[in-house]
């Protein structure tokens, strides 16, 4: 059940989206973010979305996938949008009561629901062509001057690298203690708010021991192979910007610019 | 003989319509008759743990019936609880499904939720113990203050208490060392026999399998390819083999004997056996006095 | 001297409740382990072997006695991760011994806390996957791969670290017979390529039996040890003991007690099958 959800999985391969300097991803990430959110008008919209279906498509992932993960959040898109298209303001359109559609409220459905579509589309491209390995390895590097003030960045990282790797273990824990516990006649369908919040204990508590048992174990595997912390560390796969990563941010900062002449120059949509 | 569970025609394919779509079970008809002790056997993905799920409703059948008494479990979906009380399911490393303060109390908690009270729970839970062979000066310590092999037995009497009429154990004896390998054996046999309830034992250990079953079944390929009598399925073992399963070390060395001419029997389960088979041939050797 | 060399060893787990003095887990251990040797120990949960396992890395230190590895005492702080350069040890329950969501990315965990140069990392993972039959899935998620699978994927992280001996505590328990048969295998060829000495703890005698030395351990004492003839020959302790031995030595023993000469005790089923034939012919 729970393996089937694609959003955060990793794809192998050697795309050029792939081999890109996973810190330009990300930084390209928190630029796409604001940018997305700074266009407001159809001509920017579509710079950003046609942007995005070129990463998409260098990524060499199957639109299945892409797909698949829009599926988890589809229900939050049509309900935002729906919400967006009768929130409008202006002259009706069209009216039924209290319900009425505007142009306005047209153009504001239409752009959360590329916006979101957008983000979650990115993210996926993001976590599709980066290894949970390479994205704390650079967010690791890019917090390095956290360091400064006593950040304790490399403990971060590993922690964060520990828990991308234990999720899908610790589900297939719940999946098999539930049905474990379903099977001794735990009630779980049934009753009140009280009454289901109690049936999780006899998951919550099983789960929680196994975790600890689990970081024990893990904490003395690490040792045995040496781990000590980050001082003295090398890195097998070393990360650095090339000529891919500057292309990249050249096509990145045409589009921050389209999008602003655009903001400049067109009248705002919304 | 009486059966008590019986299924037709079942069958259960994950992820029905996705991509990943997995036929686990594929057209399995079988009868599990009252009383009797059945080894299931087939390796790793054969199908056989998604078929245990199928017998106390814990996965729906996508194709097929399952009756339990005569009666299809899936009757009346709403009810299929009460299944799991009849149907017990001992999982594979059981002990991780503790939770309560003391082992009393956990043992106590799937024959609570079935409905026993004071006198009657009480009982289930000290004969569930005392069957699974935890002495009872552990009922009121914590489940986390065991040893291993005793948060297996807490577990698996936990399961028992429950008093179902048919024990689905999916590999009880994994993970112990040979001496709680072979008590846990001897308690889920002398369970077996002094409650006359029908035990299904899923196990990779032929040895475990050959001494205890009456009957054998075998699953191989989402299928069920064998169920017949212990010593019947272990004839096979050219089969047996072509799938990836050993047979008891000991039955294979009579075979080979066999094979190259001695007249000994098809299929022994146990050294004894063995042993009994081969003296009247040494002693007609004159190599026994 | 040895590769390992244990002398005398003690150690407890500190002072249960009640005031009682604990038991020792290791109660008096004296055991030499040679370079290249395949060494196998049995003995019930709780007879100490695990414990002792985790003696031989500096994971645990002896209250009393002396272990040296290479002729460096493991209590010499100093040494602590040379030794456990020298000795790697694999746990029984491989999900909690990976420590990557890709399984190459795994196996360059020990090097890279070395601080190998990259290239070489590289050039090691690569090896060490090879060397358990597992570069295939250099790129799959440790998770979805089978026991057997992630257990060699475990030992190939030790391999990468370059250790001259093996120590696995159990590292089958928790798979079924192909996954064993893959684990077992890959220990073989390694001892047998690549010289590295194995000590392999576990429960299953027919794993034992494939060692060249058997150390039986019981109440954190090493009760016998020998080839796998010796120790196997001797059914009546190991049975007083409630250990396993393989079903072929236990028909040979039960038919010397009824006269037959059988010069020695067989271990495999081939080798059970020729005994028993020539003396019935």
């Amino acid at each position: 059940m729970v393996r089937d959800v694609s959003f955060g999985q990793y794809f192998p391969g050697k795309s050029p989206i792939h081999r890109l300097d996973p810190r330009a991803k990300i930084l390209m990430f928190i630029a796409y973010i604001v940018i997305i959110f700074c266009t407001f008008n159809f001509v920017s919209l579509g710079i950003t979305a046609a942007f995005t279906v070129l990463f998409l498509v260098c990524s060499q992932i199957s639109f299945k996938f892409y797909l698949k993960s829009l599926k988890l959040i589809i229900l939050i898109v049509v309900f935002t949008s729906v919400l967006n298209l009768f929130y409008g303001s202006g002259d009706p359109l069209w009216q039924w009561g209290i319900f009425k559609i505007t142009q306005d409220g047209i153009n504001r459905a239409i752009f959360v629901t590329v916006r979101i579509v957008c983000l979650i589309l990115a993210s996926s491209c993001l976590t599709f062509t980066t290894s949970p390995t390479e994205l704390t390895d650079a967010i690791e590097r890019l917090m390095k001057p956290l360091r400064v003030i006593r950040v304790p960045v490399h403990e971060i990282a590993m922690m964060m690298s520990l828990a991308l790797r234990f999720v899908p273990t610790l589900l297939e824990e719940t999946d098999k203690i539930m049905q474990a516990q379903k099977a001794r006649g735990a009630d779980m369908e049934s009753g009140g708010f009280v009454k289901r919040v109690r049936a999780l204990i006899p998951i919550l508590i099983p789960l929680f021991v196994s975790a600890f048992r689990r970081a024990y174990d893990v904490a003395t595997a690490m040792e045995c192979r040496c781990y000590r912390g980050g001082a003295g560390r090398t890195r097998m796969k070393q990360i650095h910007l090339s000529a891919r990563d500057f292309v990249a941010f050249a096509i990145l900062a045409a589009v921050i610019g389209g999008v602003i002449v655009c903001n400049i120059l067109l009248t705002a949509s919304i | 003989m009486s059966c008590v569970l019986e299924l037709k025609n079942i069958g259960f394919t994950y992820g029905r319509g996705t991509p990943f779509e997995k036929r686990a079970v594929d057209g399995v008809n079988l009868t599990i008759n009252k009383g009797e002790l059945v080894g299931v056997i087939g390796h790793t993905g054969s199908g056989k743990s998604t078929l245990m799920q199928m017998l106390n409703g814990l996965l729906r059948p996508t194709d097929g019936q399952v009756l339990l008494d005569g009666k299809d479990i899936w009757e009346q979906p709403k009810k299929i609880r009460s299944v799991r009380f009849k149907v017990g399911m001992v999982f594979q490393y059981p002990e991780y499904q503790l939770f309560e303060e003391t082992v009393y109390k956990d043992i106590a908690f799937g024959a609570q939720n079935r409905g026993m009270v004071r006198g009657e729970l009480d009982e289930a839970v000290r004969k569930a113990a005392e069957f699974t062979g935890l002495s009872p000066d552990l009922l009121q310590k914590s489940p986390f203050d065991l040893s291993g092999g005793e948060k297996r037995r807490a577990a698996i009497a936990g399961v028992i208490a429950m008093d179902p009429e048919v024990l689905v154990l999916d590999e009880p004896t994994a993970g112990l060392d040979p001496m709680g390998r072979e008590v846990l054996l001897s308690q889920i046999v002398r369970y077996h026999k002094e409650r006359k309830n029908t035990v299904l034992l899923v196990s990779h250990s032929m040895e475990d399998i050959a001494r205890v079953a009456d009957r054998v079944m075998v699953m191989n390929k989402s299928r069920l390819v064998m169920l017949d009598e212990t010593r019947k399925v272990f004839s096979h073992a050219a089969e047996l083999e072509k799938m990836g399963l050993k047979i008891p070390q000991i039955t294979k060395i009579i075979q080979e004997l066999r094979g190259r001419g001695f007249e000994l029997p098809e299929s022994v389960l146990t050294v004894d056996e063995a042993f009994a088979a081969l003296l009247p041939l040494l002693k007609k050797e004159g190599k026994i006095w | 001297m040895s590769f390992i060399s244990i002398e005398d060893v003690y150690f407890s787990y500190g002072a249960e409740e009640d005031g009682q003095t604990a038991k020792n887990a290791v109660d008096g251990v004296t055991l030499q382990i040679e370079e290249g040797e395949f060494v196998a120990v049995i003995g019930h949960n709780g007879c100490g072997k695990s414990t002792l396992a985790k003696h031989l890395n500096a994971m645990l230190l002896p209250d009393s006695g002396k272990i040296t590895v290479d002729g460096d005492d493991t209590a010499d702080d100093a040494k602590t991760f040379e030794i456990r350069e020298k000795v790697g040890l694999v746990l029984q329950n491989p999900d909690n011994q990976l420590v990557a969501s890709i399984v190459e990315e795994d196996v360059a965990f020990g090097p890279e806390n070395l601080g190998v140069e990259p290239a070489e990392i590289r050039r090691r993972v690569d090896e060490a996957l090879r060397a358990v039959d597992m570069y295939e899935y250099r790129e799959h998620a440790p998770y979805k791969l089978s026991g057997g699978q992630k257990q060699r994927v475990a030992i190939a992280g030790i391999l990468a670290i370059q250790p001259r001996c093996i120590v696995l505590d159990e590292p089958t328990a928790m798979l079924d017979p192909v996954g064993r048969e893959e684990v077992i295998s890959t220990l073989q060829r390694l001892n047998r390529e690549k010289k590295i000495t194995v000590v392999l703890i576990t429960h299953f005698m027919d794993e034992a039996v494939l060692a060249d030395r058997v150390v039986v351990m019981d109440g954190g004492k090493i009760l016998t040890q020998g080839t796998p003839q010796e120790v196997f020959s001797q059914v009546e302790l190991l049975k007083r003991h409630r250990l396993d031995v393989p079903q072929s030595a236990e028909l040979a023993y039960k038919l010397r007690g009824c006269g037959i000469g059988f010069e020695r005790i067989p271990l495999t089923q081939g080798d059970c099958v020729t005994m028993l034939e020539e003396a019935m012919r």
